[in-house]
């Protein structure tokens, strides 16, 4: 079953209803096929295409675009050395160096038993705490051998379960607009004037 | 090791105004019960009690100066819309990716509700009816802070429909990215908003507040501007300007990262606060690593092109920093000591920018490339004296005319002002010639050092027996 299933389609159709277009909600459904399967499917891209009206070419042009959507099984983590200017004037190299080998694979790779795929990956964000890397986009600050060895560790071991979902999983909190409160889409073919703007200031 | 350490980075030292950052040091200021126990959403309360007029006045008095890169003066901004063509959008900026910037991710995570009342002030001021929160995809507590407060803030009848009892209606939708970091660039995020593949649109015509999403209105501002705004509500556009400069007026976040004692996120009063404040000041960076000597640092973000020593006493000020042949950028300063590779961190710079590049048009595509190309093969001490003039020629071919670059008083060469000329159609093709360009005017004779001149192969010019 790798098309969104029925509670994910439910999801799907509300967050395409916050947007005036509904291929807006092209990412936001790519990331949640993602997070049910892990990677994004070819029958995800068809079914994303189906809820948003546009073609299977049309989401799968946008979503190879991205580099967080996976088109192929990745490892239940994703780790991601940075290796930007911050980082590297740091060490982000050595961290590297010392990843591949710990793991056992090179940048790009997947260890055998699946748990872990290492990337080389770009600014996270976190500069002054350099080298960062980010698991499964979590983010590790003033990384050492030491510090990855213990975090390798901890994630086999499982004691980081509860601050580090799958991969896949992005914000473990959704917003939710309550059908009452809502002030409703703004569409571009309906050009009403803003109920608390005053003609002369508009 | 810790995940999510509590506001990593963020340091709260010395005594200077704070505008954005008041909340940072307290471990609950993500909270709305905190964030209305210290003056929470009393902006918004202040701005519904005047027109919309008044506000957008007030923003204009203020001169917010966008934090997300260009600098542009947010008031004015909302002024450019065509009068009377609804509806209008908002697009908040959070994709934070320039390499060394580190600001918008903590406001995001440590102070959500301020962003959200930014918004709505915004909103409110510039008859905005729909605000799409842009999120870079790499960021999941900053989703769950801001998705957090946003359930909040609907519950308790700040955002949605009819705010707080009045006519002021508006949605604001949590978007999320999926890591690409052209898409910061204002039309390649609201091509992505769109559901398409985050390509940077022709400016002009199309500048959002004239053409922007879904060919409607838009303003695109940085996280970090629109932060300002609850308080400037609070406080008035005279305590604002009242701290800074005429030119540079409030307050700025600035990341510090590489070769400082004290790498950090400081809130500084803009306009005033020097780079050697910044490096070397006791309630800052405390000195370069080591006690090593300062050899270069970026003053804006990975595009922006090079200082030295020479220019540790401008202030943080656009103007000047231009004039003296660089940017502010999104307020990232990098730092390298007297031991850093200096081509190889230009190439890393350069890297960055050609994979990050979308490909669309052909100088930034090939531009960026060869620039990376050639640099790597000098890095890796295979490459000659012609590859460097190679590698100003490609970026002629990117940015013709003269680039600019600060003054040396090493080289005896004066400044050449920003901006520049470019061929492409966006930044991202610029930004990686960029640090090639000052790497290789201020430091030429490290490249050279990584030259190994070949022996000439002699070359016999007789028939292949001649040769004994
Ligand atoms: C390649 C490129 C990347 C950019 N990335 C960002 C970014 O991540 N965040 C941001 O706020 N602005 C970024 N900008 C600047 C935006 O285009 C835009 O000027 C800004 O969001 C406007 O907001 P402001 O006026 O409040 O600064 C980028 C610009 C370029 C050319
Ligand atoms: S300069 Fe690079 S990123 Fe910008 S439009 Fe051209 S190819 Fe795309
Ligand atoms: S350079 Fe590594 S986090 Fe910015």
């Amino acid at each position: 079953m790798s098309r969104l299933n029925e509670a994910n389609t439910i999801l799907a159709k509300e967050i395409i209803g916050r947007y005036p277009k509904a291929r807006s909600a092209t990412i936001p459904l790519l990331h949640l096929s993602q997070q049910q399967n892990g990677y994004v499917t070819n029958e995800a891209i068809a079914h994303v295409a189906e809820l948003v009206g546009a073609t299977s070419a049309e989401v799968m042009g946008t979503a190879t675009f991205y580099e967080m959507f996976k088109f192929q099984p990745v490892g239940k983590y994703l780790v991601n050395i940075c290796g930007t200017m911050s980082c590297q004037l740091l060490g982000a190299d050595e961290l590297m160096h010392h990843a591949e080998q710990t793991l056992g694979v090179k940048a790009g790779g997947t260890t055998a038993d699946g748990m872990f795929t290492l990337e080389h990956a770009e600014c996270q964000a976190a500069c002054t705490e350099a080298p960062n890397l980010q698991v499964n986009y979590r983010h590790c600050h003033r990384m050492t051998n030491e510090s990855f060895d213990q975090l390798i560790d901890d994630l086999r071991a499982g004691r980081l379960d509860g601050d580090i979902p799958p991969h896949g999983t992005l914000a473990r909190v959704r917003q939710t607009i309550p059908a009452e409160k809502a002030a409703g889409v703004a569409s571009p073919d309906a050009p009403v004037t803003p109920a608390w703007m005053p003609e002369a200031t508009s | 090791m810790s995940t999510y350490p509590w506001a990593a980075g963020y340091i709260d030292d010395g005594d200077r105004p704070k505008i954005v950052t008041s909340r940072f040091s307290l471990d609950d200021g993500y909270t709305l019960e905190r964030y209305h126990a210290t003056g929470g959403y009393d902006g918004l309360k202040a701005a519904l009690r005047r027109t919309p007029g008044e506000v957008h006045e007030e923003v204009k008095t203020a001169t917010v100066l966008g934090r997300g890169g260009a600098g542009f003066p947010a008031g004015t901004k909302w002024g450019l819309m065509p009068p009377g063509k609804f509806p209008r959008y908002l697009v908040v900026n959070g994709d934070e990716s320039e390499p060394g910037t580190y600001k918008d991710r903590l406001l995001m995570e440590r102070d959500p509700h301020q962003l959200i009342e930014g918004c709505l002030i915004a909103a409110y001021a510039a008859g905005l009816s729909q605000v799409f929160l842009y999120i870079r995809g790499e960021m999941p507590l900053a989703h769950e802070r801001v998705g957090t407060a946003l359930n909040e803030a609907y519950a308790a009848g700040y955002v949605g429909k009819n705010i707080l009892g009045t006519n002021f209606s508006v949605d604001i939708v949590l978007h999320w990215g999926a890591g690409a970091y052209v898409v910061g660039e204002e039309t390649a995020l609201i091509e992505s908003l769109e559901g398409k593949r985050g390509e940077p649109r022709l400016k002009p015509p199309y500048f959002p507040a004239a053409i922007g999403l879904y060919g409607q209105p838009t303003i695109v501002n940085n996280v970090e501007t629109l932060s300002n705004l609850p308080w400037i509500a609070v406080n008035g556009a005279a305590a604002y300007t009242a701290i800074g400069t005429a030119t540079s007026p409030g307050t700025r976040m600035v990341a510090v990262s590489g070769h400082v004692n004290r790498p950090g996120v400081y809130e500084i009063v803009n306009g005033t606060t020097t780079f050697r404040d910044l490096f070397y000041g006791d309630e800052f960076c405390q000195g370069i690593r080591n006690g090593n000597e300062l050899k270069a640092f970026v003053p804006g973000g990975g595009s922006a092109p090079w200082f030295t020593p020479d220019q540790l006493d401008l202030p943080f000020e656009g103007r000047l920093v231009g004039a003296a042949g660089s940017m502010l950028g999104s307020g990232a300063i990098m730092v390298m000591d007297h031991t850093t590779d200096i081509p190889k961190a230009a190439l890393t710079l350069t890297h960055f920018y050609a994979a990050e590049s979308c490909g669309q048009c052909t100088p930034g595509r090939e531009g960026g490339t060869w620039l990376e190309r050639v640099l790597q093969r000098v890095v890796d001490g295979r490459g000659s004296k012609a590859d460097l003039d190679q590698l100003l020629e490609i970026g002629e071919s990117i940015c013709p005319g003269n680039f600019p670059h600060a003054a040396s008083s090493k080289l005896g060469i004066e400044a050449t002002p920003f901006p520049y000329k470019m061929t492409t159609i966006c930044f991202v093709g610029p930004s990686a010639y960029a640090p090639v360009h000052s790497a290789l005017t201020l430091f030429r004779e490290e490249f050279e050092a990584k030259i190994v001149e070949r022996k000439h192969i002699p070359v016999s010019v007789g028939a292949p027996d001649d040769h004994h």
